[in-house]
């Protein structure tokens, strides 16, 4: 279930350095998030399916990424046509829905698709202890990257943990409903993880400090910046800074 | 409770940036170097917690659990959610790079508060009913005042935003009554079972 799902393709952006693909995809992030303009946005979101098809992601599987990330934005659909003020355009009962509430719902639909299509051409594409390891170069704080990491390694295993306690309740016919005991339980399982990951921690902490743990987490692979590298950091740079321009 | 990329306005975005990495930079100074595998794990179970959907007549709601968070890891909250909904992002592509400073001062701010003003009634060794109204308050205000600064953040954004912002508040009632109460029960079962881990809020120097 907690898996990364685009992490394992062979394609060009996956060769890229993570360095590279981090700082682009913030600052493309950032310049679509505070421009405002159509010209702007469509050019952006084209940009972005043309990284995804460079990065070969699966087309099926970019959409089932994208319904949730939509949800928020069809919510927000329901409601932003009828508040803004300015030219009505068409009217459900009372309700009148303008020109301006439409085009700023659109806009915000075109930008937060954009973003997320480069998210996931970029960052998600990249494994998560290389993406660790290019944060810890690129000088986030050594605590933050270190809680990253032991984070991500835990989710797994307190997913399994999780994944058993349920098991476990199943066995014992357990059918969650809207009652006192169902929460009940709930609240036990929680408390269960919350144990287990506790636990867990002693062990494992003990066990890194017999193997000479003292604060520093090594990374066996260097990163090289290729001259493919670098091309395409430059050329994506322009691209970002077209935008830029545009706005 | 994400707010998706490309919503909010630059300076909602700016601020909630600015005030995450004041809020991250505290957690940091107050986390030591020998705690992080245990906080680590610790939010992975919470990050794991979060996952869980819980039945609310015919719908269903997922856990969000920031006043547990709050009450057992204080400061600590802010480097903890800004890691868990890092990987959210990286994982679900709930969230993304921009609003990563405003989402994890929605959850982690009211974690924070909930630490300071409700963590001495956890503290009181032997009232069983402080401890529960305690415990209560804390899991329900977290997600109350996590809502109101998710509304808070719309509304900041463009007054057209009000009414979808209103609705967040109010769509989070029911959940604010089932996470106090499931943190309450919770509480107990962590006081009965473990009662260190919630003796780690105010204990920041654990002997290991």
């Amino acid at each position: 279930m907690i898996v990364e799902e685009f992490a394992d393709g062979d394609s060009l952006i996956h060769r890229l350095d993570p360095r590279v693909k981090i700082i682009v995809a913030a600052l493309f992030s950032t310049i679509v998030a505070v421009s405002d303009r159509f010209r702007v946005l469509l050019p952006a979101l084209i940009i972005g399916l043309i990284l995804i098809m460079l990065s070969a992601v699966p087309v099926k599987k970019l959409f089932m990424r994208l319904v949730p990330v939509n949800g928020f934005i069809i919510f927000l659909w329901l409601f932003l046509p009828f508040t803004f003020d300015g030219e009505p355009l068409f009217a459900v009962g009372p309700l009148v829905a303008t020109n301006e509430g439409v085009y700023h719902a659109t806009r915000i639909t075109l930008k937060s698709n954009a973003i997320v299509v480069v998210l996931i051409a970029l960052v998600a594409s990249t494994p998560v202890f290389a993406l660790g390891h290019a944060l810890h170069e690129l000088r986030i704080p050594n605590k933050i990257v270190h809680l990253f990491f032991f984070t991500y390694r835990y989710i797994h295993v307190m997913h399994r943990e999780y994944l058993r306690l349920v098991n476990a309740m199943k066995i014992r016919n357990f059918r969650p409903a809207t009652n006192i005991h169902t929460y009940r339980t709930f609240a036990y399982l929680v408390g269960m993880l919350l144990v287990k990951s506790h636990e867990r921690a002693k062990r494992v902490y003990n066990a890194m400090l017999c193997r000479g743990f003292r604060g520093r987490l090594y990374s066996l692979s260097r990163f090289s910046l290729k001259s493919i590298d670098v091309i395409s950091f430059i050329l994506m740079l322009a691209v970002i800074l077209g935008l830029a321009v545009l706005e | 409770m994400h707010i998706s990329e490309g919503v909010l306005s630059p300076g909602v975005l700016i601020a909630g940036a600015g005030l995450t990495a004041a809020g991250v930079a505290v957690g940091l100074r107050k986390l030591e170097t020998k705690e992080i595998p245990s906080v680590g794990i610790l939010s992975a179970a919470f990050f794991v917690a979060s996952l869980i959907h819980v039945p609310i007549g015919p719908a269903s709601i997922h856990l969000i659990l920031n006043g547990m968070l709050g009450i057992i890891l204080g400061w600590k909250a802010f480097p903890a959610v800004l890691v868990g909904l890092a990987l959210q992002a990286l994982l679900f592509q709930f969230g993304g790079i921009t609003t990563l400073g405003v989402n994890t001062l929605n959850m982690a701010f009211p974690a924070v508060v909930c630490y300071y003003l409700f963590g001495w009634g956890i503290r009181i060794g032997n009232r069983r009913l402080v401890f529960i109204l305690s415990a209560f308050a804390g899991g329900s205000c977290a997600v109350f005042l996590g809502s109101v600064m998710v509304g808070l953040s719309l509304y900041l954004s463009g007054e057209a935003f009000l009414p979808a912002a209103k609705v967040v508040v109010a769509a989070h009632l029911p959940v604010m009554v089932i996470e106090g109460g499931l943190t309450a029960v919770c509480a107990l079962f962590l006081r009965r079972v473990k009662p260190e881990l919630l003796e780690g809020a105010y204990v920041p120097k654990q002997s290991s």
